[in-house]
């Protein structure tokens, strides 16, 4: 019954994992860009957050819209005043951009809200569960997670293949010359990508913020978490997210069964073992399509 | 490997002999002077040129992976801190004497590289990037639940209190010499022979290098095990000065920053770079001191700028201003920095 538990655990943790990865996925299908800031500028979205129930005394769930605009904006003009100038350069130059962000976000966190864990109070929801019978519970708010990420997803998924600004986004995905042959601006393009990646990391950091304490160091080991989970999942398949973020929690939840210190070993370990024998990950999309 | 004597061109050949004298003549008296220092400079003169040193053997490698080769390392960490650690367990634990210990190390870590290739090989371009740096994370965690050497405490070197203070200081030193300018010439060397060119050649195309005959794998994977052999020399070294080694700060992706801003603002791409963003760092370092994050945020900003407005960083700069120093710098097309690797996973 405890393993049960885990994997059901495991399951919901895998929401949030997605959650992450999902901003890091849609900006490497889009423009090749490896946002290693991917998981810094979540933590900076959970900070955000804190800003605005400060100010406002919200409560968290109510700040997720104005934290998606911020991040959103802040995206668009970070690529195209920065990240544009780095993508048709090759893997390196937006490589070191985004690491020198990082760098950078974490440290400005540091001296603005010091090394101090700092929480996002979402009331009574934190502790409800939902009870399934045979002593097993599920709670509430790790499934609220999930739902958000499958809807996120759903809706990305939509976008991409419904909608004008979608359709051009996965052309220029596929081919950037021909793309802009045919009329669509890059430039403006990558901007809306990152501007919608940021947007699904300002809800990863929101939902990070109501599960757990954050600080400002917490940035890299959510970029790792992401990056695995991507990888897990299959590249430039966006259901191989979920699936990849269910992979790794389900592994970190069995190693914490184990021994809690086994936790991040365990999900690292399976990451490695699928990397070694299925490195195309567990879902790749067929054909070329990245996004 | 036939198809490599075709590609360069004879002026260069000229050019790179001409080259090679050039840094001889100066490198030679460079080395005994360093060497001396020890006669004549106080040891906290030779703690800071330690570190100075060991930062350049570790710019000099990271350079060669990403400068070079187009392989983006932010996990060399991995090395440093398993040298460090390998250092402890060789003469701590083991009981052989330290000159012996760290070469032997050195040796068995560039090994374990291969280990760790076989991972990070599956991934290219950005996402080889983040996998380095998984692999030094598993790296710090296993080393992080093993009691023998100390867990998450670390442990402290004690096999070099036998040297008294000011020999162990100076030991140290003289390694780290040998380390520092070590890396110089093997990152010169390995740049003038054929593996240099089959480097090159990969960097700019692995299709097109394959297709002159170049063993792509084979290539990454000698600089890549080059590279995680210095760093394990390095991290000895450091350790060798630092003493106390923690796992935390010993597998910390730290030491990649400080390798990106060397590289970044001394100059991509170029044996001289990494020497020269070394002492700006270092000097840097000792103007600032203690404001740890301002300086990381001002770091930060720095390598933005010069990889946004010049990638050859400084050193590129000056190569642009001074024409006897553009002949002798490796002319590295920036703009075609791997466009093979921009693909994710083959």
């Amino acid at each position: 019954m405890d393993w049960l538990n885990a994997l059901l655990q495991g399951t919901l943790l895998g929401g949030y994992y997605a959650l992450l990865a999902t901003g890091l996925s849609l900006v490497f299908g889009v423009m090749r860009l490896v946002n290693l800031a991917n998981g810094d500028l979540a933590v900076l979205a959970a900070y955000v957050a804190l800003v605005v129930v400060r100010a406002t005394g919200i409560n968290p769930f109510l700040a997720i819209l104005p934290v998606i605009v911020v991040l959103a904006l802040a995206g668009y003009l970070l690529q195209r005043l920065i990240l544009n100038r780095t993508v048709e350069r090759g893997p390196l130059p937006p490589l070191i951009v985004t690491f020198g962000l990082a760098v950078i976000i974490q440290n400005a966190l540091l001296v603005v809200f010091t090394a101090n864990s700092q929480g996002l109070d979402a009331g009574a929801i934190e502790n409800a569960s939902i009870d399934l019978g045979n002593g097993l519970a599920v709670g509430l708010y790790p499934v609220l997670t999930l739902l958000v990420a499958v809807v996120t997803l759903g809706g990305l998924s939509l976008f991409l293949g419904r909608t004008r600004l979608g359709r051009a986004l996965r052309a220029a995905s596929d081919d950037r010359e021909a793309a802009s042959m045919v009329g669509i601006d890059n430039d403006h393009l990558y901007g809306v990508a990152m501007a919608i990646a940021m947007g699904t990391l300002a809800l990863a950091g929101i939902f990070l913020g109501i599960r757990t304490t954050f600080a400002p160091s917490d940035g890299p080991v959510s970029l790792i978490f992401a990056f695995e989970t991507v990888i897990l999942g299959g590249l430039g398949s966006l259901w191989g997210t979920l699936v990849g973020g269910i992979v790794l929690g389900v592994a970190q939840a069995f190693g914490n069964q184990v021994n809690p210190a086994f936790q991040l070993l365990a999900g690292h370990l399976v990451f490695l073992a699928i990397l070694l024998f299925r490195p195309q990950g567990l879902f790749p999309r067929a054909g070329v399509r990245q996004v | 490997m036939t198809g490599q004597a075709a590609s360069p061109a004879t002026p260069r050949q000229a050019s790179r002999r001409q080259g090679l004298s050039w840094q001889v003549v100066a490198g030679l008296p460079t080395l005994v002077i360093l060497l001396s220092v020890p006669a004549w400079r106080s040891s906290g003169d030779q703690q800071l040129l330690t570190q100075l040193l060991t930062l350049l053997a570790l710019a000099e490698v990271w350079n060669l992976l990403a400068g070079f080769g187009g392989l983006i390392s932010i996990g060399l960490q991995a090395f440093i801190g398993l040298g460090a650690y390998g250092l402890y367990v060789a003469s701590d634990l083991v009981g052989l004497e330290p000159v012996v210990a760290l070469p032997l190390v050195t040796v068995v870590i560039g090994g374990a590289a291969l280990v760790s290739a076989l991972f990070v090989f599956r991934l290219s371009g950005g996402y080889f990037a983040v996998g380095t740096w998984v692999v030094a994370e598993v790296v710090r965690l296993i080393v992080s639940n093993i009691s023998a050497v100390g867990a998450g405490t670390g442990v402290s070197i004690q096999s070099l209190a036998q040297f008294g203070p000011a020999g162990r200081i100076s030991l140290t030193y003289w390694l780290a010499v040998v380390v520092g300018a070590g890396s110089v010439a093997l990152v010169g060397a390995v740049m003038r022979s054929r593996l240099g060119l089959a480097l090159r050649a990969t960097r700019d195309g692995e299709v097109a290098a394959a297709i002159l005959g170049v063993d792509v794998f084979r290539t990454k994977l000698i600089v890549y095990v080059l590279a995680a052999a210095v760093s394990a020399a390095a991290g000895a070294v450091i350790y060798m000065s630092l003493l106390r080694i923690q796992p935390n700060a010993a597998f910390s992706v730290d030491w990649t920053a400080r390798m990106i801003f060397v590289v970044m603002i001394g100059g991509l791409g170029s044996v001289e770079g990494p020497i020269l963003g070394t002492v700006i760092y270092v000097a840097m370092h000792q103007w600032l001191g203690d404001f740890d994050t301002a300086y990381l945020i001002l770091l930060g900003a720095i390598a933005i700028g010069f990889t946004i407005a010049s990638p050859g960083g400084l050193w590129g700069l000056l190569a642009r201003l001074i024409p006897p120093l553009r002949r002798r710098h490796f002319n590295v097309d920036l703009s075609a920095v791997g466009p093979a690797q921009t693909e994710a996973i083959k």
